[in-house]
C-alpha cells in the first residue's frame, strides 16, 4: 500500500470540534439509571426515597442535552458544513440503529413464541413432559391465549376486532400519509408536505389515545393485567414498548413539523426528515407483526 | 488517569515531533476538558484503553479475593454471599468493563488509521458511547454497598436466582446493564459506519486489514445481540418487581426461557470477545514472520462463518436443562462445526510462519502464546460440545478452565499483544523492553499454573461458583491460587510499563516501528499526529 495525492474533488469530511453534549448526556443517563433503579424499588416495596427526583432530574438533563445537541447539529447542517459523505454516515447510522431496535423487539417476540409453542404446552404435558404436568399442576390444561395459569390466575382474551383493528388501519394510513409528505418535500410542494405531516401526527396521537383506552378497558373490564400470567406479560410488554416507540416517533414528527414551519429541509437535503420517516415506518411494521401474532392468531 | 496522560501530551507538544501536529487545526485542547468533550478518535481510544485497564485491575482484585478464599478448603476469609458477589461482579467487569472496552479502544485508535479516514464517522456519539461506561460501572460497583448486597447470581444472572432470590440491588444492576448495552451499540454503529463509508479511495473490501474486517463483523454481532440482552434484563426487572412471570412456570413462563434468550445474546457475545483478537493476531504474525498473511480471503470467510454460526449454537450452554433429544443433537453438531473455520484460522497463522524470517519481539511473543493457549481453550470447548460428556463437565471447574483459556490467554493476551505492537506508534517511543519481557514470561508461566489445573479438578467433579470444596481438591487449589496471585502481580509490571510509556520515556522509533510492518498506520509519523488523513490517501 502506498499513499498518493488526493483527488481534487474530495469534499472535506466534517469532524466537529469539542462538544459538551455527550458528557451532559452521560450524566443524564447516569441519573436516569440511578433514579430508576431506586424508584422501582421504592414504588414496589413502598419505601421512601429520592428515586423519583433523581429520575426526573435525569430526564430533564437528557432533554437539555437533546435540545442542545440537535441545535448544534441543525446549525452545522444549515451552515453548509456537511458533505454528501457525512449524509451517508447519518443514514447508515440510522439504519443500523433501527436494526438494533428490530432485535430488541425480536427478544420479546421470541419470548412470546417460546411461551406459546413450548413452555405452555410442556406444562400441559406435551412432548415428554407428562410427569411435569402430573407432579406440578395436574389440573392445568394448555391453551393459548393462556386464560387460566397453572398458578390459577384467570383472565380474558383481548379481541382483535374493534380497537386493535382500528389502530391497525390508523397506523397503516399514517405510513401512507407520511410517505406523501415525503413526496411533497422531494417535489418541493410545501403545502402537501405541511398537511400530510400534520395528518400523520394526528393519526399517531389518535393511535396513542386508543391504545391508552384499550389498556383501561383491559384492566377495568377484561381483568387482563400485567400480572395475568404469560399472556398478559407478552401482551403488555410488546404493546407497551411499541407504544413507547410510537410516542417517541410522534415527538420526532412534531419536531420535524416545527422545522418544516421554519422552512428547513430542501428537496435534496433532508436527512432528519428521512430518518424520522424511516423510524415511523419501522414502528408501523412492528405493529403489523404485533397485530398478527399478539391479537389475531 | 487523565492527569498522567495529559502531562504526557504536553511533553509531546514540546518534544521532538512538533512537525507531526497539523498546522491548520485548532490547538489541541488541554486539561480535563480535552478528555471530557473530545471528539478525537485517538483521545477516545486512549480513554477506552485506560478505562479497560483500570477495570481489569478492579476485576482482577475481585479474582484475588476469590482465589484467597479458595486457597484452602473451608470458609476462611469472606462469607458465601460476598463470595458470590465477587464471582458475579468479577465476571461482569471483565466481560463488559475490560475486554469489550479494550477492543473498542483499539478499534477507535486503529480503524480510522488503517482505512485512511480522518476520524470515526460519528465523533460526538463516539464520545458519548465512551463516557456512559464509567457511569455504568460506578452504578454496578456502588450496588455492592446497597443493603442486602450487590448482584450475587453469577454474571449470567439466571432466573430465578436473579428474580426470586436476588437482593433489591437488582434494579441498579438491570439499569447499569442497559447503559453498557447502549454504549456497545453506539460504539458498534460507529465502527460499522466508519468502515462502510470512510474507507480511502482504493481501500477495497478485500484490501482491508484483517483487524478492520474482524471488527466489522464484531460490530454487526454487537448490534444484533446487545438489544436482546436489554430485552432479557428488562424481563428480569418486570419479573422481580412488577409481577410478570416470563421465567415463572406458575404463570405459564419458564426459567429455561431465560437461558434461551440470555444465551442467544451470550454466544455471539463470546465471539464478540474473540473475533477482534483473531484480527490482531492476523496483523502481528505476518509482521514478525516477514511474510504476507497466508490465506487472507479464507481468513475473512472464516470470520464471517464463525459469526453466522454463533447465532445457532446457543443452547450448547444448556445441555442439562432437559431439552428434547433432537435439540441436543442439533446444538452439538452445530457447535462442532465452528471448529472448522476456527481451525482454518489457526492453520493459516501457522502457515504464515512456515519458512518465515521469524523474530520474537514482545508483541510476537504474546501472539505466539495466544495461538498455542487459545487452541487449548478451543479444544476443551470441543470437548464441552459433546452432549453426553457435557453432563459430566457442566458447571464444573472444567468449564472455568475452558473459558479462561479463551478469554485470558485468548482475548486478554491478544489485547496485550496489540498494545505492545501499536504502543510505539501511539507514543513515538519504544516501550521498556526488559519490563515487557518480564511481564510476558511472568504472565505466561503464572497463567498456566492458574488455569491448567482447573481442568483436572473440574474433570474430577469440583463445581464452579462455590466458596468451599471437598478435601481431595485442596492441593490443586493451592497451586491454582498461587498461580492466580502471581498472575495478578505480573500485571503490575504492565502497569509500570504503561505509566513509563505514557510519560514518553524510551527510545524514539521510526515511522514503520517494526521492520516487517505493513499498512497505512505505519506510513504516518510516530507518534501518530492528533489528526491523520484530513484528506484521504489513495491506496494502490
Amino acid at each position: 500500500m502506498s499513499q498518493q495525492e488526493t483527488p481534487a474533488t474530495y469534499e472535506k469530511y466534517y469532524v466537529p470540534e469539542q462538544s459538551i453534549w455527550p458528557i451532559v448526556g452521560a450524566v443524564a443517563l447516569f441519573l436516569i439509571a440511578v433514579g430508576a433503579g431506586n424508584y422501582v424499588v421504592e414504588v414496589t416495596r413502598a419505601k421512601d426515597g429520592y428515586g423519583s427526583y433523581i429520575l426526573a432530574a435525569g430526564i430533564f438533563t437528557l432533554l437539555i442535552m437533546l435540545f442542545g445537541w440537535f441545535r448544534d447539529q441543525i446549525r452545522e447542517s444549515m451552515g453548509g458544513l456537511y458533505s454528501a459523505q457525512l449524509g451517508r454516515s447519518y443514514r447508515q447510522g440510522m439504519m443500523w440503529f433501527i436494526f438494533s431496535e428490530v432485535m430488541f423487539f425480536a427478544a420479546f417476540f421470541g419470548a412470546l413464541f417460546y411461551a406459546r409453542m413450548i413452555a405452555v404446552p410442556w406444562l400441559g404435558g406435551a412432548s415428554n413432559n407428562a410427569m411435569t404436568n402430573e407432579v406440578l399442576w395436574p389440573t392445568f390444561e394448555a391453551m393459548w391465549p393462556l386464560l387460566s395459569t397453572p398458578g390459577g390466575v384467570q383472565t380474558t382474551e383481548m379481541p382483535w376486532q374493534g380497537l386493535a383493528t382500528y389502530n391497525t388501519i390508523i397506523l397503516l394510513i399514517s405510513s401512507v400519509t407520511l410517505h406523501y409528505a415525503h413526496v411533497g418535500l422531494e417535489k418541493n410542494k410545501r403545502s402537501q408536505l405541511n398537511v400530510m405531516l400534520l395528518v400523520t401526527i394526528l393519526l399517531g396521537c389518535i393511535f396513542l389515545g386508543l391504545q391508552a383506552y384499550e389498556y383501561v378497558h383491559a384492566y377495568r373490564d377484561l381483568g387482563l393485567t400485567l400480572q395475568s400470567g404469560i399472556y398478559g406479560n407478552t401482551f403488555f410488554l410488546l404493546t407497551g414498548f411499541h407504544g413507547l416507540h410510537v410516542t417517541l416517533g410522534t415527538i420526532i414528527l412534531i419536531v420535524l413539523y416545527l422545522r418544516v414551519l421554519k422552512g428547513h429541509f430542501t428537496p435534496k437535503e433532508h436527512f432528519a426528515f428521512q430518518a424520522g420517516s424511516w423510524y415511523w415506518h419501522f414502528v408501523d411494521v412492528v405493529w403489523v407483526m404485533l397485530f398478527f401474532f399478539v391479537y389475531i392468531i | 488517569m487523565s492527569s498522567a496522560t495529559e502531562h504526557a501530551t504536553t511533553d509531546v507538544a514540546h518534544g521532538h515531533d512538533e512537525h507531526a501536529h497539523d498546522d491548520h487545526h485548532h490547538a489541541i485542547p488541554t486539561g480535563i476538558k480535552r478528555w471530557l468533550f473530545t471528539t478525537n478518535h485517538k483521545d477516545i481510544g486512549t480513554l477506552y484503553l485506560w478505562f479497560a485497564f483500570i477495570m481489569f485491575l478492579v476485576g482482577g482484585a475481585m479474582a484475588m479475593v476469590i482465589r484467597a478464599e479458595l486457597f484452602q478448603p473451608g470458609l476462611q476469609i469472606v462469607d458465601p454471599n460476598f463470595f458470590n458477589q465477587m464471582t458475579t461482579v468479577h465476571g461482569l467487569i471483565m466481560v463488559f468493563g475490560a475486554v469489550m472496552p479494550a477492543f473498542t479502544g483499539l478499534a477507535n485508535w486503529l480503524v480510522p488509521m488503517m482505512i485512511g479516514a480522518p476520524d470515526m464517522a460519528l465523533p460526538r456519539m463516539n464520545n458519548w458511547s465512551f463516557w456512559i461506561l464509567p457511569f455504568a460501572f460506578a452504578i454496578l460497583l456502588a450496588s455492592l454497598f446497597v443493603e442486602g448486597g450487590g448482584p450475587a447470581f453469577g454474571w449470567t444472572f439466571y432466573a430465578p436466582l436473579s428474580t426470586t432470590y436476588s437482593s433489591d440491588s437488582t434494579a441498579l444492576f438491570v439499569f447499569s446493564v442497559h447503559i453498557m448495552g447502549i454504549s456497545s451499540i453506539m460504539g458498534a454503529i460507529n465502527v460499522i459506519v466508519t468502515i462502510f463509508n470512510m474507507r480511502a479511495p482504493g481501500m477495497t473490501w478485500m484490501k482491508m486489514p484483517l483487524f478492520v474486517w474482524t471488527w466489522l463483523i464484531t460490530a454487526f454481532l454487537l448490534i444484533a445481540v446487545m438489544p436482546v440482552l436489554a430485552g432479557v434484563v428488562t424481563m428480569v426487572l418486570t419479573d422481580k418487581y412488577f409481577g410478570t412471570s416470563f421465567f415463572d412456570a406458575a404463570g405459564g413462563g419458564d426459567p429455561v426461557l431465560f437461558q434461551h434468550i440470555f444465551w442467544f445474546f451470550g454466544h455471539p457475545e463470546v465471539y464478540i470477545m474473540i473475533l477482534p483478537a483473531f484480527g490482531i493476531i492476523s496483523q502481528i504474525i505476518p509482521t514478525f514472520a516477514r511474510k504476507k498473511l497466508f490465506g487472507y480471503a479464507s481468513m475473512v470467510y472464516a470470520t464471517a462463518s464463525i459469526a453466522l454460526l454463533s447465532f445457532i449454537v446457543w443452547a450448547h450452554h444448556m445441555f442439562t436443562t432437559g431439552m428434547p433429544l433432537a435439540a441436543e443433537m442439533f446444538f452439538m453438531f452445530a457447535t462442532m462445526l465452528i471448529s472448522v473455520p476456527t481451525g482454518v484460522k489457526v492453520f493459516n497463522w501457522v502457515a504464515t510462519m512456515w519458512r518465515g524470517s521469524m523474530t520474537f519481539e514482545v508483541p510476537m511473543l504474546f501472539a505466539l502464546a495466544f495461538i498455542v493457549l487459545f487452541t487449548i481453550g478451543g479444544l476443551s470447548g470441543l470437548m464441552l460440545a459433546i452432549t453426553p460428556v457435557d453432563f459430566q463437565y457442566h458447571d464444573t471447574y472444567f468449564v472455568v478452565a475452558h473459558f479462561h483459556y479463551v478469554l485470558v490467554t485468548g482475548a486478554v493476551f491478544s489485547i496485550m499483544a496489540a498494545v505492545y505492537y501499536w504502543l510505539p506508534k501511539w507514543t513515538g517511543k519504544m516501550f521498556d523492553i526488559t519490563l515487557a519481557k518480564w511481564h510476558f514470561w511472568c504472565s505466561l508461566i503464572s497463567v498456566n499454573v492458574l488455569f491448567f489445573p482447573m481442568h483436572f479438578v473440574g474433570l474430577a467433579g469440583m463445581p464452579r461458583r462455590i466458596p468451599d470444596y471437598a478435601l481431595q481438591f485442596a492441593d490443586f487449589n493451592k497451586w491454582i491460587s498461587i498461580g492466580g496471585f502471581a498472575f495478578g502481580l505480573s500485571q503490575l509490571i504492565f502497569l509500570a510499563l504503561l505509566i513509563k510509556a505514557c510519560r514518553k520515556q524510551g527510545e524514539p522509533v521510526s515511522d514503520q516501528v517494526w521492520e516487517g510492518a505493513e499498512g497505512l498506520e505505519w506510513e504516518i509519523p510516530s507518534p501518530a499526529p492528533y489528526h491523520t488523513f484530513d484528506t484521504p490517501p489513495v491506496v494502490k
